[in-house]
C-alpha cells in the first residue's frame, strides 16, 4: 500500500509543480488567446494534480488531505521531476517542457487508464483527453517558432536545448516501479516518446538537443534550487496560519 | 443618407438594437469604441491584481477557482474587443491606445491586492459593483455589445459568489482571518463606490449615452442599488462598512450613505494612483515580450500559405 | 510602441454548435494567425464551459455581407412572413430542443 502511496504522490508532484509553473503566464502570455489557452492547460494540471494527491492522501492513511500534502510538506519531500519546476524561461522554452512533458504524460496516461488500481485508471482516463490536447498546443507552437522568423527559430533552438538534459529524468525505471504491479515503468514509454518528439523537432526545421548530461534526483526529493523558492511562494499563506480553512 | 439616419433614430426610439452595418451618428460610433475599449481594457489590467495571488492561494480549489476567474477575465476582454472590432476598429489599434496610456481602463484595478482577503473584497465589492454596471448593458442598442455583455453577466455570476464565499469562510475564521476581511472591506469600499463614476452634476458624457440607449441608468442611481445590495451582505459576514454616515431609511427604502471622496478618483485616473505605472507597465511587457512570438506565428502563416499555393 | 508590437493578425469569426443536431450559431470573433491556430483559440475561449461540440472558423474577410443599402428590396418582401423565422418566437431561457 505504501508503494501505491509513494507511486501517486510522485504523479501528482509533477502535475502540481507544473501547473504552478503554467499558471505564471496568465496576464503575460504573447497574446490574449494564449493566455486563455494557458488558462486551461493550467486548470487541467492542478484538476490531475488534486485528484491524484487527493487519492494519496487516501493511500496513506494517516488524514491527510490535498491541501496538507500539497502545503505543509518541505522541499525535499516533493517527489516531482525537475523538468517541470524550472522557471518558465521565454515562450519557447515553456513550449519546449510542454512538448516534453505532455508526451509523456500523455503515454503514461494511456497505459495508466487500463490499470487494476479503479481510481487511477480513471484519473488517467479523464486526464488523457486534457494531456493529448497539451501535446497538441505545443505542438502546434513549436512548429511556428521552429519555421517561424530567424529569432523564434533560435529561440525555439535554444529552449529544447535548455530543457532536454532534464528529459532522461522523467523515464528513470528504479525498484518501486519495477515491483509495484499497478505502475507503468516509465522506461518503457521512452522509445515512443523520442520517436513522437523527433518527430515535432525535425517538422519545425530545428535539430534535436545533442546535449549528453541529464540530471537526475528529483524523484528522490532532490532538487533543483528553484522548487524552494516555488514552494515558498505556494505555501506561504497555509503556513502562516496553521489549522485555518479558506 | 438623411433616411437611413432617420431609420438610426428610429430604431433607438422603438429600443430596437442597431447593428454593426447599419448607418449611425458619428458620436455614437465613437462612445461605443470609447467605452467598449474601455471595458476591454479594464477586464485585461482586472487581470493583474487577482493574478497577483494565483501562485500564493490557500488551498488548491482557491487555486483552481481563481485561475479559472483570471482566465474568464481575458475571455471577456476578447468578447469586449470583438465587438468594438465590429465598429471598425482592430484589436490591435486599440491595444496601442491602451499601452501609450490614451485610453483607460477601470481606475479600480490601480489598487494594490495586499492580502488573501483582498481577493474575497474583489470578486464581492467590484465584481459586484461590475455587476450593477453591466446588467443594464445587456440591453444596450448596440447588439454586439449588448451580447457581449449577456455571455459576460453569465460568466460572472460565479466571481462575485467565490468572493463572497471567501469572505464568509475568513469572517467565521480565526481572529487573524476575520481581521484580514475587515482590513479588506476598509480599504475595497470607497474605491468600490467609484467605480460608478463622477456624481451625476458633473458626469460629463451621461446624458447623450443615455439618448443613445447606451446607458440606461445614471452613476447615482446605480451606485445607491449598490449600496443597497451589499450593506445587508456586510451584515451576514459581520464586518463593518466603514462609513459612519451609513444610515437605513424606513421611508425611501434605501440606505443614505457618505459619497466618496471624488479627487480621489480624479487623481488615479489622472495617473497618481497607487498601481497606475506598475499595471501599464506589466502590459506593455507582456505585449513585447510576446512581439516575437506573434511575428513568428505570422511568419509561419505565410510559409504555409505559400507552400500550399505552390501546391497548387 | 508602435510597430511590430502591432502587427495585426486576421480576424476570424467563430461558430458552435452547442450540441449534435443543432445548427452552428455565431458567437463572436478572435485573432489567429492561421485557420489551424484559430481553431483551437475558439475552442480555449469559447467552449470554456462545455458550449460546444464543434466549432467552424471562418475568416472575417471571406464573409460576404449584405448591405444596409439594399435592405428594403432584400428584406422588406419578407417582412410580413416573420413567422417562417423561427427566432421570431420567444423562447424562454432554458428551454431547449425548440
Amino acid at each position: 500500500m505504501n508503494d501505491l502511496f509513494t507511486y501517486t504522490l510522485r504523479l501528482g508532484d509533477d502535475a502540481l509543480i507544473a501547473a504552478q509553473r503554467t499558471a505564471e503566464w496568465i496576464a503575460a502570455a504573447p497574446q490574449l488567446e494564449e493566455d486563455v489557452a494557458l488558462g486551461n492547460i493550467g486548470l487541467d494540471q492542478l484538476g490531475q494534480a488534486r485528484s491524484l494527491l487527493q487519492y494519496a492522501g487516501q493511500l496513506e492513511g494517516a488524514g491527510r488531505s490535498e491541501d496538507d500534502l500539497a502545503y505543509f510538506r518541505d522541499e525535499r519531500e516533493f517527489t516531482n521531476v525537475q523538468l517541470v519546476e524550472l522557471p518558465n524561461g521565454d515562450f519557447a522554452a515553456t513550449m519546449a517542457r510542454l512538448l516534453y512533458f505532455a508526451t509523456y504524460q500523455h503515454l503514461l496516461y494511456e497505459e495508466l487508464r487500463g490499470c487494476a488500481d479503479e481510481t487511477l485508471a480513471g484519473v488517467a482516463g479523464k486526464a488523457v483527453k486534457e494531456v493529448a490536447y497539451h501535446v497538441d498546443h505545443a505542438t502546434q507552437w513549436v512548429l511556428r517558432l521552429g519555421d517561424g522568423t530567424e529569432e523564434s527559430h533560435r529561440r525555439m533552438q535554444a529552449g529544447l536545448d535548455a530543457m532536454w538534459p532534464y528529459t532522461a529524468e522523467l523515464f528513470a525505471s528504479d525498484d518501486l516501479v519495477r515491483r509495484l504491479d499497478v505502475a507503468v515503468d516509465p522506461s518503457t514509454l521512452e522509445e515512443e516518446w523520442l520517436r513522437r518528439v523527433t518527430q515535432v523537432i525535425e517538422e519545425s526545421t530545428c535539430s534535436m538537443p545533442t546535449s549528453s548530461y541529464q540530471h537526475s534526483g528529483g524523484r528522490q526529493g532532490r532538487h533543483s534550487e528553484h522548487l524552494g523558492y516555488l514552494l515558498a511562494e505556494l505555501q506561504h499563506i497555509a503556513r502562516s496560519h496553521p489549522g485555518a480553512q479558506w | 443618407m438623411l433616411a437611413l439616419m432617420d431609420s438610426f433614430q428610429a430604431t433607438i426610439d422603438a429600443d430596437g438594437r442597431i447593428e454593426p452595418r447599419d448607418a449611425m451618428p458619428e458620436g455614437y460610433r465613437k462612445t461605443l469604441i470609447r467605452q467598449i475599449a474601455q471595458h476591454a481594457h479594464s477586464e485585461i489590467i482586472g487581470m493583474q491584481p487577482e493574478g497577483n495571488w494565483i501562485s500564493r492561494t490557500p488551498s488548491l480549489r482557491r487555486k483552481a477557482i481563481l485561475m479559472a476567474k483570471v482566465q474568464d477575465e481575458a475571455g471577456h476582454g476578447l468578447y469586449l474587443y470583438a465587438a468594438a472590432e465590429t465598429l471598425g476598429v482592430d484589436r490591435a489599434e486599440l491595444l496601442d491606445l491602451l499601452h501609450a496610456g490614451k485610453q483607460k481602463y477601470s481606475s479600480i484595478f490601480n489598487y494594490p491586492t495586499l492580502t488573501w482577503a483582498d481577493i474575497g473584497a474583489i470578486g464581492w465589492l467590484v465584481d459586484g459593483a461590475a455587476i450593477v454596471n453591466q446588467v443594464p448593458l445587456c440591453r444596450c442598442s448596440y447588439g454586439p455589445y449588448a451580447r457581449a455583455m449577456v455571455r459576460v453577466c453569465k460568466e460572472e455570476s460565479f466571481h462575485q459568489r467565490q468572493g463572497f464565499e471567501i469572505l464568509h469562510t475568513l469572517c467565521n475564521g480565526t481572529e487573524a482571518q476575520k481581521a484580514m476581511a475587515q482590513d479588506a472591506l476598509d480599504r475595497w469600499w470607497w474605491p468600490s463606490l467609484m467605480m460608478f463614476g463622477p456624481p451625476d452634476a458633473s458626469s460629463t458624457h451621461s446624458e447623450q449615452s443615455m439618448a443613445w440607449g447606451i446607458k440606461r441608468h445614471s452613476n447615482d442611481e446605480l451606485r445607491q442599488r449598490f449600496v443597497d445590495m451589499t450593506v445587508p451582505q456586510a451584515d451576514v459576514l459581520g464586518i463593518r462598512v466603514p462609513d459612519d454616515g451609513l444610515r437605513y431609511d424606513e421611508e425611501t427604502g434605501h440606505y443614505s450613505f457618505t459619497q466618496p471622496d471624488f479627487t480621489e478618483l480624479y487623481e488615479v485616473v489622472k495617473g497618481n494612483g497607487p498601481c497606475n505605472e506598475q499595471r501599464l507597465a506589466h502590459r506593455v511587457k507582456a505585449h513585447e515580450d510576446g512581439a516575437w512570438v506573434r511575428e513568428a506565428a505570422a511568419a509561419y502563416a505565410g510559409k504555409q500559405a505559400q507552400k500550399k499555393a505552390s501546391a497548387a | 510602441m508602435s510597430g511590430s508590437g502591432s502587427l495585426i493578425e486576421p480576424l476570424w469569426e467563430v461558430f458552435v454548435r452547442s450540441r449534435r443536431g443543432l445548427s452552428h450559431v455565431h458567437v463572436g470573433s478572435l485573432h489567429a494567425p492561421d485557420a489551424t491556430m484559430a481553431l483551437r483559440n475558439a475552442r480555449d475561449v469559447y467552449t470554456r464551459r462545455q458550449e460546444g461540440v464543434s466549432i467552424w472558423v471562418v475568416p472575417a474577410a471571406d464573409i460576404t455581407a449584405s448591405s444596409p443599402d439594399e435592405k428594403d428590396e432584400f428584406f422588406d418582401p419578407a417582412g410580413d412572413k416573420v413567422y417562417r423565422h423561427p427566432t421570431f418566437y420567444q423562447v424562454p431561457e432554458g428551454v431547449d430542443h425548440l
